[in-house]
C-alpha cells in the first residue's frame, strides 16, 4: 500500500484516493439547537433522490416515525422528550450583542437571521421548553451519513462500488454493488443497509449530482432554520467553533460538538453536529473507530492462527509416528 | 425517551447464571446504534464452517498424501473440493445480486478481507479442484501432488481469513475478538477436518487426525476462553442466548467427540465414524454460535454504548494522566 493511513489525521482524503486537483472538502455542519423537527430535509433528500416508499408506521417515539438511517432513508431526524435538567437548560440568557433577542428556548440564534416579531411574542409568553415553566425538554437533530475521513464501509467493500469522491465524500455505485453487504456491519454508525427489494447497499451521497452542478444538497437547501449548514469543512468547523463558544458564553454548557474532531477514531466527520446532550441519547457512538485500523494486527493473529494450524497437522503426523517407533511396532 | 440500562424485553435463556446488574447506559428508544448484517446465519456461516473444513483439510490430506495414506488422502482431498465448492455457493447465494458475483475480483483491495479472501479462493480453489481430480482419476500424480501442496499451502489461510472478515467490522462480539478469532477459527476448522477424516479414512491410517481432534479441543476451549476475558461485558453474548447454547453444545460435541475418537477410535470404526461426526457437528455450532453472538451484540445498543464509553474514559484518563505527568516535570 502507498503508505495510505488506514486511521488518524488524514487532511486530504480526496487526494490520498488519487484525486488529483481536489476542490475543497465539503461536508455538512448540523447545528441541533436551532432543528425544529420539520423533517424539510428527509421530504427534499426522498424527494430529490427518488428514494422509494420505506414504510407508513406509528412507532411511539415522539414525533419520530422514520426510526432511523437506511437503505431509503438518507436523512432522519430524531426527536428526544427529556425532563430539562436546571443546570443543563438555564433560563433563557441574554444573546450575545450583536444578535437578535432570544429565540425560542434558551438557545440563542446564530448571527444573520431575521426574527420575526411573531417568534418574540411566543417566546414571552409560553413557557420556554427547558426554561423555569418548562419540565421537558425536546431534543431534535437531523442525523445523516457522516462522510467519515476513514470510512469503514468504503474500506471493507470487495467490489470498489463505495468510493472517495472529488469532494471527499463517500459514494455506492449502484452499477457495481454486488449485494454482498459487508459495508452493512462495518460501519460504525449504523448508516448504510441494503434494501432488500434490490439486494445492494444505499446510503446518502452528499447530492454528488447537485455537488457536480454546484449547487448545495437538497437538505441543506430545504433546511429553513440553517440548522443544516453545507460548505468547505474547513469553514464548517470554524463556525461550529464560534458557534458551542457563543452558546457556552450564553450558559448552554451541554453545548458540544460530534464528529469535528480529526483526531477521532475515524478521522474526522465530514459531516459533523452540535448536540446538546450524550451523543447515544441521539442514537450515536460515543467512541466510533474505524475498524480497519486493527486490520494489520488482524491479518498478524490470522497468519500466526494459520501456522498454528499447520504446525498442530504436522504434530499429529510426527506424534503417532514417533510413539509408534517408541513403542517398535508397526 | 432515552433508556437507562435493562435488556428490551429479549429472552434470556433458561437457567442462566446470575447476571451482574447491568451497566447504566442510555440510547435513543432502545434502538441499536449499528447494523447487524443482513447475512443469512446458514449461508454466511456456513461459508466459515466449510470454508475451515475445505482449507484445514487441504493440510490433513497433504499430510496424508505425504505418508502413504493413500485413503485419506484422497477422501480428504475430495471433501476440500466439495466443501470449497459449497463454501463458494453459500456466499454467492447470499449476495443481495448473485449475478454480480464476478465483480469480486473486480479489484483487490488490501483493505477488503472479503476481496481478499476472494482472490484467496480464486487460488485456492482450482487447486483444491485440481488435487481432488488427479487423486480421484490417478491421472498427472505429479501435477497432483503440486496441486495438494499449493492446496495445503493455501489451506491454513482459506480456514482463518473468515475470522478477519467478521472482526473487520463494528459488531462488537466480533471486533471486540479481532485478536481471539482467528485462533478460534483454526481451532473449529482443524476440529472439522479432523472429523472428516475420521468419517472417511480407514481406522488403521486414523491416527494422525485423532491427535488432531484432541488438539483441536484443547486450543478451541483456550481460544474460546481467551475471547470471553477479551470481551469483558459483550462476552455475554457469548454466553447467553442462541448463541450460548450453540456454543455450549459446539464445546461438548467437539470433546465428546474427539474422546470418542481417542479412546475407541483406532479400533472401532462406529466410534471412529461417530466421534467424527461429533466433531463436525461441533465446529459448524461454533461458527453458528459466533455468528449468533454477534448479531446480539449488534443489535442490543448496549454492547456499542458501554464498551466505547469505558474505552474513551480510559483513553482521557490515559490522557490526563500524561498531562499531569508532563506538568510535574
Ligand atoms: S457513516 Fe458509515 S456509511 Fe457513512 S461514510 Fe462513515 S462508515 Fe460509511
Ligand atoms: S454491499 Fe455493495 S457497497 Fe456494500 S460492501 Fe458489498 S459491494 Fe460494496
Amino acid at each position: 500500500m502507498t503508505g495510505r493511513l488506514l486511521s488518524g489525521p488524514e487532511p486530504d482524503p480526496a487526494g490520498d484516493a488519487g484525486h488529483l486537483d481536489a476542490p475543497p472538502r465539503v461536508g455538512f455542519f448540523t447545528d441541533t439547537t436551532v432543528c425544529i423537527g420539520c423533517k424539510a430535509c428527509e421530504v427534499a433528500c426522498k424527494e430529490w433522490n427518488a428514494i422509494p416508499e420505506d414504510g407508513l408506521s406509528l412507532t411511539g417515539m415522539s414525533y419520530d416515525n422514520t426510526e432511523g438511517l437506511g437503505a431509503s432513508t438518507w436523512r432522519h431526524v430524531a426527536f428526544i422528550e427529556q425532563p430539562s435538567t436546571a443546570p443543563s437548560a438555564p433560563p433563557a440568557p441574554s444573546a450575545p450583542s450583536g444578535s437578535p433577542g432570544p429565540g425560542p428556548g434558551s438557545v440563542p440564534v446564530p448571527d444573520g437571521r431575521t426574527e420575526l416579531p411573531l417568534t418574540d411574542q411566543r417566546a414571552a409568553t409560553a413557557p420556554a421548553a427547558g426554561g423555569e415553566g418548562g419540565d421537558l425538554r425536546w431534543l431534535m437533530s437531523s442525523d445523516v451519513c457522516k462522510h467519515c475521513t476513514h470510512a469503514a464501509c468504503l474500506d471493507v467493500c470487495p467490489t470498489g462500488s463505495l468510493f472517495r469522491t472529488e469532494f471527499g465524500t463517500v459514494v455506492v455505485q449502484e452499477d457495481i454493488c454486488n449485494g454482498c453487504g459487508y459495508c452493512v456491519p462495518a460501519c460504525p454508525y449504523g448508516v448504510i443497509e441494503q434494501r432488500s427489494s434490490d439486494g445492494r447497499a444505499f446510503k446518502c451521497t452528499l447530492c454528488y449530482d447537485r455537488l457536480g452542478a454546484g449547487q448545495e444538497p437538497a437538505c441543506a437547501k430545504a433546511c429553513p432554520t440553517e440548522s443544516i449548514q453545507f460548505g468547505p469543512l474547513d469553514e464548517l468547523r470554524e463556525r461550529a467553533a464560534l458557534r458551542v463558544d457563543q452558546l457556552h458564553a450564553a450558559g448552554v454548557e451541554d453545548a458540544r460538538l460530534y464528529g469535528d474532531d480529526p483526531a477521532d477514531g475515524v478521522g474526522g466527520d465530514g459531516a459533523f453536529f452540535l448536540l446538546l446532550d450524550e451523543p447515544e441519547v441521539y442514537g450515536l457512538p460515543p467512541d466510533p473507530q474505524v475498524t480497519t485500523r486493527d486490520l494489520p494486527a488482524m491479518w498478524r493473529h490470522a497468519g500466526a492462527a494459520a501456522l498454528s494450524l499447520a504446525g498442530a497437522f504436522a504434530a499429529s503426523y510426527a506424534l503417532p509416528a514417533l510413539t509408534r517407533r517408541g513403542r517398535g511396532r508397526r | 425517551m432515552t433508556r437507562t440500562g435493562g435488556k428490551g424485553g429479549k429472552g434470556r435463556g433458561k437457567g442462566e447464571e446470575l447476571m451482574v446488574p447491568r451497566a447504566e447506559f442510555r440510547s435513543y428508544y432502545g434502538r441499536p446504534v449499528i447494523k447487524a448484517p443482513a447475512w443469512a446465519a446458514r449461508d454466511i456461516a456456513g461459508y466459515f464452517f466449510l470454508g475451515g473444513l475445505a482449507g484445514a483439510g487441504s493440510v490433513l490430506a497433504a499430510g496424508a498424501h505425504l505418508t502413504g495414506r493413500t485413503t485419506t488422502a484422497r477422501a480428504m482431498k475430495v471433501s476440500s473440493l466439495a466443501a470449497i465448492s459449497l463454501s463458494t455457493a453459500a456466499l454467492i447465494n447470499d449476495l443481495g445480486r448473485p449475478g454480480r458475483f464476478p465483480y469480486m475480483l473486480r479489484v483487490l483491495k488490501p483493505t477488503s478481507p472479503m476481496s481478499v479472501g476472494s482472490w484467496l479462493l480464486s487460488a485456492y480453489g482450482p487447486a483444491a479442484g485440481a488435487a481432488a481430480l488427479c487423486a480421484v482419476t490417478g491421472r498427472v500424480p505429479r501435477a497432483g501432488a503440486a496441486a495438494t501442496a499449493a492446496a495445503a499451502l493455501l489451506g491454513p489461510a482459506v480456514a482463518t481469513y473468515t475470522a478477519v472478515l467478521a472482526a473487520d467490522t463494528a459488531v462488537p462480539a466480533w471486533h471486540g475478538a479481532h485478536r481471539e478469532l482467528p485462533y478460534l477459527f483454526a481451532a473449529s476448522a482443524t476440529a472439522a477436518a479432523a472429523g472428516m477424516a475420521l468419517v472417511v479414512a480407514p481406522a488403521r491410517e486414523s491416527g494422525p487426525a485423532r491427535c488432531a481432534a484432541a488438539l483441536a479441543t484443547l486450543a478451541d476451549l483456550g481460544a474460546t476462553k481467551a475471547t470471553e476475558r477479551r470481551l469483558g461485558m459483550v462476552a455475554e453474548t457469548y454466553r447467553e442466548g442462541k448463541a450460548g447454547r450453540l456454543l455450549r453444545c459446539a464445546r461438548g460435541l467437539i470433546g465428546a467427540g474427539a474422546a470418542t475418537a481417542a479412546l475407541a477410535g483406532g479400533k472401532s470404526r462406529p466410534a471412529a465414524v461417530a466421534g467424527g461426526l461429533a466433531l463436525l457437528a461441533g465446529s459448524a455450532c461454533t461458527r453458528l454460535g459466533v455468528f449468533a453472538a454477534g448479531i446480539a451484540s449488534a443489535e442490543d445498543p448496549v454492547y456499542t454504548v458501554v464498551p466505547q464509553r469505558e474505552a474513551k474514559a480510559r483513553r482521557e484518563a490515559a490522557e490526563a494522566g500524561e498531562a499531569k505527568g508532563a506538568a510535574g516535570a
